[in-house]
């Protein structure tokens, strides 16, 4: 769904903080409120079942719900966060809503992967500098600053504070910088996907369905 | 976590088949791995394929690529596409449309294969040990149980997979979770599960590929091995995985799509050299005694909350840090359980059994072993949804439908069902439901729903009890 994924560089927003661990793909969109085929309406229906009264009326005390964070673009949570369902809605509802990038403890594995094809940010921070950010977001709104060039997360209003460094993938980070679309790059290696293939077939022919025609024209893709 | 390959010497199950599979060496830990088999469904699907058609591409290879129907279609008997789910049809007719545009197949609506994609795919022959294998599914890993390499990933990754046949992976690290003793009776391969990812946390997998061995798998049938590898994901895994041995082998020559004749001795003989050498090496091992297991069963709002059917609820002041405090009471809370308070006899309001972790025939028949000549108890709502219409019938020829149907159960066509809510079926809000289901995170199965999750023969033994109860006494009986 996400076509084409513009370069980035530097997330500057205002940081919510839900410091909560194993928050899942299920509290982040509920399945009920996947109601379109190609993902769309779903900001809307962010967190629902923490923003929303069975009544559908705001939670006061949600976070999200409270007026400066409606607008914020960072969101700062706990561990493991995205865990569960394999659903790009999670990633697709959070950047509906505006978030561009989420600081956690860590993540599930498919939601980070997610995020990364869709230019939201995954950052993971050590629990010690997640903590103290998340009590800095806590005691007054306060902007954050991510930058993945660098890799570190700053304050984005105040340079007292050493900015935090974060790792992030090589080639994760190649791909959010550049914006350069992840199939066409593999497909600098056609030539090799095809020697691949070829091999293949002589050397495992049961895993290769007999009903398959060669398939002409099928790397016309880029 | 990336680890480096080792150079020479003993490999790893997973090291051969990253080997086997491995295109290029990308530099910084990472691959492009050549995929045998892309598995899509109607839920996730169409967004793939609208995207791929968006971006102006087609399947490499469309054989290879598969559809199948299970997440939003309804299972009465007299389903069609139009859903309980209100806007379900959208999903259903618009994967049809684009397989169908797309040359993929699909095992529609009224296939006599239709069924749970992880169900359905090894059952049928779709996958094949020492096959590389996704879906934008979580539960793709539930194939490790027949030595398939399988994981879950996004709708914009399964674009990838499908345009080119290959994804690019960091080589992930591994992980040896041996079970090793005798299984009790009344005691599986989901309790097993359970124990682990209660030990060792939800995210105690940490992304790592785990290959589950021990004397307790090799002894478990290739369903149950599934059963383990599906919660994998439970456990903040990449994926599980089972060496094939004999018990995988009997298994697969009977599938539809196993190989004959000479196809098969040349594959009999590459699956048979896939186990992992002796002298391997994993970056973490870790030994389950399991010959003292009891019945495993979750009291809380994460797979990790689990305890023994015979313990009590935790007391959020034994957690082992602030952070797990408060989850923990946060979990009670939702859950209405009082610290120390019995497990077994807890009332319930619901029985389910089925998903991608528990529907397959094994499951239906310990299910049934317990409910023979019982009945369900008054006020208890309990169904059973089977992993296929393959395995319905088979439980049908062997008589387990009249076993599910005189205790009380709804017996149902195939599908994901009460796994999770989409919106239309439900239990009703707010009931306490025992589940073989995988996941009992809040909401799952409805809104406020209480979710337990337990074995099969432990939900049949709750139905009959009206309470959580330890189905042992009941098989014994």
């Amino acid at each position: 769904m996400p076509m084409p994924i513009p370069p980035l560089q530097v997330v500057d927003g205002l940081c919510a903080v839900l410091m909560r661990d194993h928050i899942d793909t299920d509290t982040v969109i509920p399945s009920r409120d996947i109601r379109s085929p190609t993902g769309e309406g779903l900001g809307a229906r962010l967190f629902a079942p923490w923003r929303f009264a069975a009544d559908g009326s705001e939670q006061p005390d949600f976070v999200l719900n409270q007026p400066p964070f409606r607008q914020a673009t960072v969101l700062l949570a706990g561990q493991n966060f995205g865990c569960g369902s394999s659903r790009e809605m999670a990633v697709w509802a959070l950047a509906q809503f505006g978030f561009r990038c989420i600081v956690a403890g860590s993540f599930g594995g498919i939601f980070r992967q997610n995020a990364v094809r869709n230019g939201l940010l995954p950052v993971a921070l050590p629990a010690d500098a997640l903590q103290a950010l998340a009590a800095r977001c806590q005691a007054a709104p306060t902007h954050l600053r991510i930058d993945l060039q660098a890799c570190t997360v700053s304050l984005a209003d105040d340079g007292s504070v050493a900015p935090v460094p974060f790792t992030f993938d090589a080639d994760d980070r190649e791909l959010l910088l550049t914006g350069m679309d992840a199939i066409d790059r593999t497909w600098r290696h056609r030539a090799a996907i095809e020697a691949f293939e070829a091999a293949d077939r002589l050397r495992r022919p049961w895993a290769w369905p007999v009903a398959e025609t060669p398939t002409p024209g099928s790397p016309a893709s880029p | 976590m990336n680890a480096p390959a080792p150079a020479t010497g003993a490999r790893t199950l997973v090291d051969k088949l990253w080997q086997l599979h491995e295109i290029v060496t990308l530099g910084q830990g990472r691959s492009l791995l050549h995929i045998d088999r892309i598995l899509l469904h109607e839920r996730t699907g169409p967004a793939l394929l609208a995207g791929l058609a968006a971006g102006g591409r087609t399947p490499r290879h469309p054989a290879r690529v598969l559809g199948l129907m299970d997440h939003i279609v309804d299972t009465t008997p007299e389903r069609s596409d139009r859903t309980m789910l209100a806007g379900g049809e959208a999903f259903i007719t618009s994967f049809r449309e684009r397989t169908r545009a797309a040359g993929i197949g699909l095992v529609d609506l009224d296939d006599p294969r239709q069924g749970i994609v992880h169900v359905v795919a090894p059952e049928q022959g779709l996958v094949l040990p020492g096959f590389t294998v996704v879906c934008p599914d979580s539960h793709t890993g539930t194939v490790g149980g027949i030595g398939a390499m399988a994981w879950g990933i996004g709708s914009t990754e399964g674009e990838h997979a499908v345009a080119t046949q290959t994804l690019v992976r960091p080589r992930p690290a591994q992980l040896r979770v041996r079970f090793e003793g005798r299984l009790p009776p009344g005691v599986g391969a989901k309790d097993l599960v359970l124990r682990l990812i209660q030990r060792h946390g939800a995210d105690g997998g940490r992304e790592a590929a785990v290959e589950f061995a021990g004397s307790a798998v090799r002894s478990l049938g290739v369903e149950g091995r599934m059963t383990l590898c599906n919660m994998a994901v439970e456990f903040g895994a990449w994926t599980g995985i089972v060496a094939p041995d004999d018990t995988t082998l009997q298994w697969v020559a009977q599938r539809p799509l196993a190989p004959r004749g000479a196809a098969w001795d040349a594959a009999e003989a590459h699956w048979r050299g896939l186990a992992s050498d002796d002298g391997a090496a994993f970056d973490t091992e870790l030994v389950l005694p399991v010959d003292a297991l009891v019945p495993q069963v979750t009291w809380g709002t994460s797979p990790a909350h689990g305890a023994s059917i015979d313990g009590h609820v935790p007391d959020p002041a034994q957690a082992r840090s602030a952070a797990e405090r408060a989850a923990w009471e946060r979990a009670l809370a939702y859950m209405a359980l009082q610290p120390g308070a019995p497990l077994a006899g807890t009332p319930i309001d619901a029985a389910f059994i089925g998903s991608c972790t528990n529907s397959r025939l094994s499951d239906l028949r310990s299910a049934a072993a317990v409910l023979r000549g019982r009945r369900v108890a008054p006020g208890v709502t309990a169904r059973v949804v089977p992993g296929s219409m393959a395995v319905r019938a088979a439980a049908e020829a062997e008589g387990l439908h009249r076993v599910f149907i005189d205790a009380g159960f709804e017996w149902r066509t195939s599908g994901c069902s009460l796994c999770f809510f989409a919106g239309g079926d439900s239990f009703g809000a707010a009931r306490r439901v025992i589940s073989s289901t995988n996941r009992n995170f809040e909401g799952r199965q409805g809104p406020g729903v209480r979710t337990h999750l337990a074995s099969p023969a432990t939900v049949a033994a709750s139905a009959v009890a009206g309470c959580l109860a330890d189905p042992r006494p009941w098989l014994a009986a």
